[in-house]
């Protein structure tokens, strides 16, 4: 005798926002009819800190403060004790997504050291002989949109030898000159993040130019806190010796689940970053930083 | 029994004795009997009828009025088509063509595809596909990167797993898919298997549902695209690459759109955004945000475009927002070669989806032109010498991508913006390769109405860079399909042909002449291709080019034949013969004779004695026959024959009858390796004998009738060299009938003779494609249209009586039939008839001005006598065989039915009221019915034929036999 519990939202995306109903089918299927104690939903939120190992060691002394942050967690009974008939059985819920308090539910975000996941679990209670059955599945949270004013300013910028920092011999560097600019550093999360590059010269040729999505996580409390910038991906713009004076368009998607709006709170920080990398022929790698701020609107 | 009283024997026919059952033949009364026994004539009306149409049977019943007592009561009239048996077979589709159909329906699904969108005239990618793949060819050794090792990252960062125990799961996998390895070694053909095998196993990814997998390859195979060593192979290798994209393109969409028509109806074809459910907009948004996080540039962009389409599924603008972004993108690849082969993927691809989107093409051509200089920059430079390539090679590599992308940018486009293209194109320097594919892609008309400017241009060009040859080349495709402005015409040409008369390599400049050839037939007389011929004479002459360049040459030889049809004009041309010399392999030259006799018997509606084109036909006739030998297929004969035969017909000298005839005898001499062109020239000897009766109104003149008699000793020694020996029997019979009508009394006789001596001769099988079947009855049917001649034929009056009838029954009497067979006796019967007619006192028909038998002997009775002693012994011939084919059982059968032919030449020519044949007549039915073979159908059929027959005055004789008959009852 075997049965699947499954659960299914309405929503294709699994996108919800904090106020939302969740509102979708449990689906049982069985070849013969089922008896059970009750079928319950739990709706849980958390957000799991993780120290990198390089920062173990030294801080040790505050590992009590990473242990995970519950965000939500709620209960309902979908179905009381009983009997389900076999074959397929759709049983509809409606949850609420709601905390309890003043607790604020971050957005779904998945990364090195800070995860920030919501789940749904679906569990179905038996009799002593027969084993509890049980299920969890993922939904996504999107904050509510950011109220503030999202100002676009344009970040021009101009990479020379001269403009290097972190050089040994600056004399042994070839000459070049590249501008360009990114459209806006506050970025909204769901438009792509756009500006134009142009080698103007360069005594080497180059051999890639790519954007390196990087994530900021910091985890801490008052004693003190760890920080690591991660890359996310590597997107690359140009391959080989591109045109001299030609302008090469910058453009990157934020990519979903391993990206959220900036995120700061007392417990931890979620910030990112974009590398503008220029890799030359003889494999000098010269790397401009831009930090970035992600939103919602 | 009737039969056991026969007990005579004779050694010979001519020499029987026996009168026993002589033949009274009956007296016929031909005129009144064909009055009486015509067919009433109904006439027809011929709009209604025609015997080739298919057959309406209209069934109008209640019409009729007089059939009284109907027990239709509906006046409905049905009307049903009977299926004329030809086209119901060929009604389902014939196995080849089902095989043609079949290899069609993938380049249809193909064309298909990209012709919804945009008009006919444009000329879609596959058709470019296998000239691309067939030109860019290379003998160096490849390398690819296999498939499983794939470095592309698709899922970004990755979760809080640890670094080590992620990498360990990265090793099981590879694992499972396969070690990574890099196949060095391979050549051009396996290259292409290999990709081959990447398509299928992308198709085998999808169908088992491995979506990450499938996507995992096309990346894999759009990254063999940024790398370009072996660079004379990157257009095929494209070509390759971008039909893997193109399947996976398609996989996607479908696989997205069968999403949305899960629901309801499958989507329309004009489907929007709105009409397609959130679950499709969710797995559409995700292959893009998956592909939007590819690493690599190159993959990255191919991908995406090759999804492009699937932008309809989640709005209304996405393929208008992303057209000109992955525009932009291009413009990050460095590589001048990989660039410009993205943008033809990519035009190649909005024009598929977007045709209305011009601006992203013109974008994509003006980005083309910007970053122009590039191809002459020193990365490029460096590269082309480590790979030991020209720089003429090298440009040429880029042609079919600007081609494509000057073809999209061109397709209906206003003249503004080309001549806006053309201005830009001309700024730029060293701008070979781009006026080429200017020329190549943009309107006939456009290149043509310009065509002086564009000669000057390329005259400009530096020598060093793209080929001049092709350049010329370009320019005269475009003026073959349109024409430049009347008063240019000849300065074109003159201008273009002294640059090509200097191109130096043969090959080279045949390439460039051959296409040259088409402007010059199209607008200019024999005398300007004459002198085209001769400079293509000239250059290919030395050291034998012309060896290497057939298929150009034989193109040559079309183009001119597609505008000069009128051959006197053709072959008036100088050089149009020693031209053809250069054909020198034995197969070409044939090839080209062909092609040639093809056109003459297509276009040449009237017979000619022109010496021009006969000499010049007899010319390449020759040729042709001459390649015949013992190796030659039967098949191949067959056709040859045919095209010289279609010669032979066409050569009329009118009135000069004396010159036709000298024609023949020279054709004879050239053509006697093939059999039926040695027929066909006997026919048109006849042909000739009958035309010169026709003339003279059948009253030959002196001249003319020695004329006539030359052309049957024509006839006379031709026929011993063919081989079929029917084929020589009948020609015998139809000469020897010619010669009879022309009076020419011995030739006939001659003719008569010859056949009779050959009757020996045949064989009792002959060969009828390929297998072994009886000859009797063809020697059977010749006999009787032979005896049906000898009617006419006067005796000779040196020989006897009935001289060649005699001598084809000897000839019958001792050819060696088939054992158990009836042909000899069959023939005996039928000889009844002939004698029968032979003793009328009018013949049933004469030839004009020939005496025949009937007035030779005026009914003599002497010849009388003779006849009726020459039946008596066939008869007794027949009655002795059915009497030995009584005497076993499983003859009877055969014996009833001859004795039924028997009594059916009695009846229709005996004289039954003679007692004996009376009798004899009686006792053959009873013969026939005695075993109870006989059919009751014809048996009832032709008691009341003889019924009717009594009806006639002068026939009441036979009404009592009629009672003598008796039928069989079938108990």
């Amino acid at each position: 005798m075997s049965i699947t519990l499954d659960i299914r939202l309405k929503r294709a995306n699994k996108v919800y926002h904090e106020g939302e109903v969740l509102a979708g089918v449990v689906v049982l299927a069985s070849k013969e009819a089922v008896q059970h104690q009750g079928i319950s939903l739990t709706m849980e939120g958390v957000v799991n800190l993780q120290l990198s190992s390089k920062s173990v060691g030294v801080f040790e002394a505050f590992y009590n403060s990473v242990k995970p942050i519950q965000l939500i967690n709620s209960n309902i009974e979908v179905a009381k004790a009983g009997r389900i008939p076999g074959g397929k059985t759709e049983i509809p819920f409606e949850f609420p997504l709601s905390t309890k308090g003043n607790k604020v539910l971050y957005e779904t975000y998945h990364g090195v050291f800070v995860n920030i996941q919501y789940i749904l679990r679906c569990d179905m209670k038996r009799s002593l002989l027969a084993k509890d059955l049980s299920r969890t599945f993922e939904f996504m949270v999107h904050c509510q949109p950011q109220k503030a004013k999202l100002v676009a300013m344009s970040v021009d910028f101009t990479i020379t030898p001269e403009t290097l920092q972190n050089v040994q011999e600056r004399s042994l560097l070839p000459r070049f000159q590249i501008r360009g600019h990114l459209n806006a550093t506050n970025c909204v999360i769901t438009e792509p993040l756009t500006g134009e590059l142009m080698v103007e010269n360069s005594q080497v040729a180059i051999k890639s130019i790519e954007l390196q999505l990087v994530r900021v996580e910091t985890c801490g409390c008052a004693e003190g806190y760890a920080r690591d910038a991660t890359e996310i991906q590597n997107i690359q713009i140009a391959e080989g010796d591109v045109c001299h004076g030609l302008s090469i368009p910058i453009y990157m998607v934020f990519p979903r689940l391993f990206t959220c709006p900036t995120l700061e709170t007392t417990n931890f920080k979620v910030e990112f970053e974009v590398n503008v990398v220029i890799v030359l022929h003889d494999d000098h790698l010269i790397t401009e930083n831009f930090p970035l701020k992600l939103c919602r609107v | 029994m009737m039969i056991q009283k026969v007990s005579c024997h004779f050694k010979s026919i001519i020499s029987g004795d026996i009168k026993d059952h002589a033949l009274h033949s009956r007296e016929r009364r031909y005129q009144a009997e064909l009055q009486s026994s015509r067919l009433e004539c109904v006439p027809v009306e011929f709009g209604d009828y025609h015997p080739l149409k298919a057959i309406t049977v209209t069934d109008a019943k209640s019409r009729r009025g007089a059939r009284k007592g109907s027990t239709s009561s509906s006046s409905s009239s049905s009307s049903s088509v009977a299926l004329d048996p030809l086209s119901s077979m060929l009604d389902g589709t014939d196995p080849l063509s089902m095989f043609a159909a079949a290899s069609a329906v993938e380049d249809l699904g193909r064309k298909k595809r990209e012709e919804e969108v945009v008009g006919t005239d444009f000329e879609p990618w596959s058709a470019k596909r296998g000239e691309i793949l067939a030109r860019f060819t290379t003998t160096e050794k490849l390398s690819i990167v296999s498939i499983y090792h794939s470095s592309a990252k698709i899922f970004p960062g990755s979760s809080a797993v640890s670094e080590k125990v992620r990498t360990r799961l990265e090793e099981l996998d590879d694992q499972e898919e396969g070690s990574q390895r890099e196949l060095l070694n391979l050549s051009q053909q396996e290259y292409a298997n290999r990709i081959e095998e990447l398509n299928q196993s992308l198709k085998e990814a999808w169908a088992t549902d491995q979506k990450v997998k499938a996507l995992k390859i096309v990346i894999q195979c759009s990254k063999l695209l940024s790398d370009t060593s072996v660079i004379q192979f990157y257009p095929s290798k494209f070509v390759l690459i971008t039909d893997i994209l193109d399947t996976f393109g398609r996989l996607v969409y479908d696989r997205i759109s069968s999403m949305c028509s899960a629901d309801s109806q499958t989507l329309p074809d004009s489907f929007t955004a709105a009409d397609v459910n959130d679950t499709a907009k969710e797995t559409c948004l995700n292959w893009f945000f998956k592909i939007a996080s590819i690493r690599e540039l190159i993959p990255r962009l191919y991908v995406e475009a090759a999804i492009l389409k699937c932008n309809r599924f989640l709005n209304k603008t996405g393929i208008q927002e992303t057209l000109p972004r992955l525009t932009a993108m291009i413009r990050g690849i460095g590589d001048p070669l990989v660039a410009v082969y993205a943008r033809a993927y990519l035009c190649r691809v909005g024009m598929e989806v977007a045709p209305q989107l011009k601006d992203s093409l013109n974008r994509n051509f003006f980005d083309l032109l910007s970053t122009f200089r590039q191809i002459h920059g020193d990365s490029v430079q460096n590269q082309l010498v480590l790979q030991h390539v020209e720089i003429p090679q090298y440009l040429t590599l880029y042609s079919p991508a600007i081609h494509w992308i000057l073809q999209c940018v061109a397709y209906r486009a206003p003249d503004p913006l080309l001549t806006e293209m053309m201005e830009r194109c001309k700024k730029l320097g060293n701008n070979a390769l781009l006026l080429n594919s200017v020329m190549w892609a943009f309107r006939a008309e456009f290149v043509a109405a310009r065509a002086t400017d564009f000669i000057g241009m390329i005259k400009d060009c530096d020598e060093a860079g793209f080929p001049k040859h092709l350049l010329f080349g370009s320019l005269g495709r475009s003026l073959a399909c349109a024409d430049p402005p009347e008063a240019e015409r000849l300065t074109i040409l003159n201008e273009a042909w002294k640059v090509i008369t200097k191109i130096r390599g043969p090959q080279d400049y045949i390439h460039c002449a051959e296409i040259w050839v088409e402007f010059t037939c199209r607008h200019f007389t024999k005398r300007e291709v004459n002198t085209v011929l001769a400079d293509i004479i000239k250059h290919l002459t030395p050291d034998r080019a012309f060896e290497d360049a057939y298929p150009l040459l034989q193109s040559v030889i079309q183009k001119i034949l597609t505008y000069f049809h009128d051959f006197s004009v053709l072959f008036s041309m100088e050089r149009f013969l020693p031209f053809l010399d250069m054909f020198q392999k034995d197969g070409v030259r044939v090839a080209v004779c062909r092609t040639i006799m093809e056109v003459f018997i297509k276009h040449q509606l009237e017979p000619t004695r022109d010496p021009v084109i006969l000499n010049a036909l007899l010319h390449v006739c020759k040729a042709m026959h001459d390649s015949v030998n013992a190796m030659t297929l039967e098949d191949e004969k067959r056709s040859l024959s045919l095209l010289i035969s279609g010669f032979i017909r066409m050569v009329w000298f009118g009135r000069d009858f004396e010159q036709q005839l000298s024609f023949c005898v020279e054709a004879r001499a050239t053509f006697c390796n093939l059999e039926p062109l040695l027929v066909q020239l006997i026919h048109t000897v006849n042909q000739l004998a009958m035309e010169t009766r026709r003339m003279m109104r059948g009253n030959h003149s002196r001249k003319t009738a020695a004329f006539v008699r030359a052309c049957a000793a024509y006839s006379f020694i031709t026929i011993p060299s063919l081989s079929s020996i029917f084929c020589r029997l009948s020609l015998y019979l139809l000469s020897g009938q010619v010669a009879l009508a022309n009076q020419c009394l011995s030739q006939a006789d001659a003719f008569f003779k010859a056949a009779v001596s050959l009757l020996p001769e045949v064989p009792r099988t002959i060969s009828v494609e390929g297998k072994s079947r009886s000859s009797e009855s063809l020697l059977l049917d010749f006999i009787n249209n032979f005896f049906a001649m000898l009617l006419v034929v006067p005796d000779h009056p040196e020989h006897g009586v009935l001289y060649l009838v005699r001598g084809v029954l000897n000839m019958v009497q001792d050819y060696t039939w088939e054992d158990n067979g009836d042909a000899k006796v069959k023939v005996y019967i039928s000889a009844l008839p002939l004698l029968a007619a032979m003793s009328q006192e009018t013949y049933l028909y004469s030839i004009p001005k020939v005496d025949s038998n009937e007035t030779l002997y005026g009914g003599d009775p002497k010849f009388l006598t003779e006849i009726d002693k020459l039946c008596e012994t066939l008869i007794s011939q027949v009655l002795d065989y059915l009497k030995t084919l009584g005497r076993e059982e499983n003859t009877v059968r055969r014996q009833g039915s001859l004795s039924f032919s028997l009594f059916s030449s009695l009846l229709a020519h005996g004289d039954l009221r003679n007692n004996k044949l009376n009798q004899l007549a009686v006792n053959l039915w009873n013969l026939n019915h005695k075993h109870g073979c006989s059919d009751t159908r014809t048996s009832v059929r032709t008691l009341e034929y003889i019924k009717q027959q009594a009806q006639q005055p002068g026939m009441a004789h036979i009404g009592d036999m009629v009672q003598r008959l008796t039928l069989q009852s079938r108990t």
